[in-house]
């Protein structure tokens, strides 16, 4: 029987509970968002003691369904002040799933003396474990190894750098790849600072003999298992050496540049000049080229099929960072007028070490660029404003608390932010639809929450012109999908087979009905998802968010986006239609 | 003349090119995408997804003209 994990860090108890029967068929962010709704005060400080943390995989994850390695983590977010949902792959959600934990619930906060502690979860219980002093203030590529020699080489580790126990709000939570690296982040949100506040440097989930996943019906799920497998093993896209396995995310570079769309030097131009020079392409020649332990088509948790991820060489071969994703790239390249990924990867991996979001740290950067702490495109500058925050600097404190915060601070009007989270890499004035799911997204600007660019940019679910501006429905239809695939324990990349191929759809869901015992069929997508998105657009409203807060930043509307000279023209009453129904 | 840029998978087709750098090509007036992929760069239509002229998605019988950039794209995506 799955249990809930209670972690109390006032009294430092640990205790488990039986499932309730209203939790029994959620996961995932579906859980995640519905135990913060029913146990944080929507508003209550996000660092204070009534905030909590919530630890779930998802529906499928830790059985044999393929790239559903996923680990959901929830609460009141300090970046946005809303509700809360990142994910992450690596090995923490296979492991918990197969302790038999279905949500590991972190509430209070210790008393005073900066105690910090570490969580160790197995087959036997739980345990809380005063931290060692060796464990704290450092890199986490210092800090990972010593917990591995201390825990074992065969545990995962969900934990946070520097960034976190300073409690900046762009600390991300940190979960070790396959080969151990503090590489994966469940990032967005400033997640890592509330776990710091709590004083929980890490949880160690050492999943030896654990119960495993049960599935009630094996049939069906194998069934849909074998359907989703061959829609991922079909697709042009997610099949092996297709496009995400041969080039990685940062495929997407040249072709959202192409489209004009591509936010260059803090969101003043679409297209970058040095575009190439960061894209996918140039990050597959060059381990080629740089042999060593270059490679692509690295996989980020075991069992995935897709393996987008990569591990990008120094010049003498050895390892600089994995992974050097479009989004991270985007964000220390072109957005800081950067076309180097030599610099983007150090960049990347100043971030794994200190426990920062790489999408919100490059957008910060840029954003002192444009305040003139740094002239665009000077990488030694970046790097050294990116060591400000290891430090713990006032101005590392500053650039740590990410992009909304450095642009009050040093006054900058062109600041890139929704609800105070950083937007990726598509520029909206030249992409509506994504605007859109900036504007509306539960979670402030975040592109996974409605991925409209699939059918905007890519022809992923058909073709659909980007200058169009009435596409509500098709943001709320985005969203919805999305949230139930972010129950199911998958990484969102199986959407673009799934959206392309109707059978592996079906597997999806069926995956879910086996391990569950449900009866879902497709129209359940749409309902669950729906669901999930009301739930936690109710707790921002109590949190004191209106349709005020969903609109883009003010310039986006007046300054227009060169190469095809276009402002944000959605029309407010368009962006308040995506959630009136 | 217009510019022309092959992108991932395609850029077999002209290995001498750097990733990201352009062909320059003198075109007869009306030649469309279709007609430049088969008779000028031998690339089959059924290996090309997405095709930008000037930064608008446009189809294969779309007809080209002096000054445009061409990107030529596989199936991509990421995120």
């Amino acid at each position: 029987m799955s249990k809930i994990l209670r972690v109390n860090m006032t009294d430092l108890t640990t205790k488990f509970e039986s499932v309730p029967e209203k939790y029994r068929l959620t996961a995932g962010r579906g859980l995640t968002s519905a135990i913060t709704c029913d146990e944080v005060p929507p508003t209550c400080h996000p660092l204070g003691p009534n905030n909590k943390i919530v630890y779930a995989s998802g529906i499928t994850t830790g059985t044999a369904a393929p790239t559903s390695g996923r680990i959901s983590i929830g609460g009141k977010s300090p970046l946005t002040g809303t509700i809360k949902e990142t994910n992450s792959g690596g090995m923490a959600g296979q492991k918990l799933a197969r302790l038999g934990i279905k949500a590991i619930i972190l509430e209070g906060q210790p008393k005073g003396n900066g105690q910090q502690w570490v969580l160790k979860v197995d087959k036997d219980g739980a345990e809380l474990l005063p931290t060692a002093d060796e464990w704290l203030g450092k890199g986490l590529y210092e800090t990972y190894p010593l917990l591995f020699d201390r825990f074992g080489e065969r545990v995962a580790i969900i934990g946070i750098g520097v960034a976190g126990e300073r409690l900046m709000r762009n600390a991300g939570i940190c979960v070790n790849d396959p080969e151990n690296r503090p590489a994966r982040y469940a990032g967005r949100g400033g997640m890592g600072a509330v776990m710091g506040s709590k004083g929980l440097k890490a949880i160690i989930l050492d999943d030896k003999d654990g119960p495993g996943v049960p599935i009630a019906n094996k049939k069906v799920f194998d069934t849909g298992r074998k359907k989703l497998l061959e829609a991922l093993r079909t697709h042009a896209v997610t099949k092996p050496g297709g496009g995400l396995n041969t080039y990685g995310t940062a495929v997407l570079v040249n072709i959202i540049n192409e489209a004009g769309g591509f936010p260059t030097r803090n969101f003043r131009e679409g297209r970058f000049e040095g575009a190439a020079r960061i894209s996918g392409e140039t990050i597959h020649e060059t381990c080629e080229n740089r042999g060593g332990v270059g490679m692509t088509g690295h996989g980020c948790s075991p069992g995935c099929v897709i393996k987008c991820s990569n591990v990008y060489p120094k010049p003498d071969g050895s390892e600089l960072v994995s992974v050097q994703e479009y989004e991270s790239v985007w964000a220390f390249g072109a957005h800081c007028g950067i076309d180097d990924l030599d610099i983007t990867g150090e960049c990347i991996r100043l971030c794994n070490d200190y426990g920062l979001d790489t999408i919100e740290a490059g957008v910060t950067i840029g954003v002192a660029m444009e305040a003139g702490l740094a002239n665009f495109g000077d990488g030694k500058k970046a790097i050294e404003l990116m060591q400000e925050i290891g430090k713990g600097t006032p101005l590392g404190h500053v650039l740590g608390n990410g992009a909304a915060v450095t642009a009050r601070v040093f006054g900058v009007v062109r600041c890139p932010t929704v609800k105070g989270q950083a937007i990726p890499a598509y520029d909206p004035r030249a992409i509506k639809g994504i605007g859109i799911t900036y504007a509306i997204s539960t979670m402030g600007a975040d592109h996974t929450s409605g991925y409209t660019i699939a059918p905007e940019m890519l022809g992923v679910s058909g073709k659909v012109d980007q200058f169009i501006v009435e596409k509500a429905d098709m943001a709320r239809n985005f969203q919805y999908a999305t949230a139930f695939i972010d129950i199911s324990g998958h990484c969102l990349f199986i959407a673009f087979a799934i959206l392309d191929i109707p059978s592996g759809l079906e597997g999806m869901v069926e995956e879910c009905n086996g391990v569950l015992g449900t009866n879902w069929t497709l129209d359940d997508i749409g309902r669950i998802g729906g669901e999930i998105i009301r739930m936690e657009r109710l707790f921002n409203e109590a949190a004191g968010f209106t349709t005020a807060h969903d609109r883009l930043p003010e310039f986006m509307k007046y300054e227009k986006l060169p190469p095809h000279n276009v402002v944000f023209d959605v029309p407010d009453e368009t962006l308040d239609k995506v959630h009136a129904t | 003349m217009i510019e022309i840029r092959l992108y991932a998978t395609l850029g077999r087709y002209r290995p001498e090119l750097k990733v990201g750098e352009p062909l320059f090509l003198n075109l007869d007036q009306g030649t469309t995408v279709k007609r430049v992929l088969q008779e000028v760069l031998g690339i089959p239509t059924e290996v090309v997804k997405t095709v930008f002229v000037n930064g608008i998605y446009r189809e294969l019988d779309h007809v080209l003209a002096d000054g445009d950039r061409v990107g030529i794209f596989p199936p991509v995506a990421g995120g």
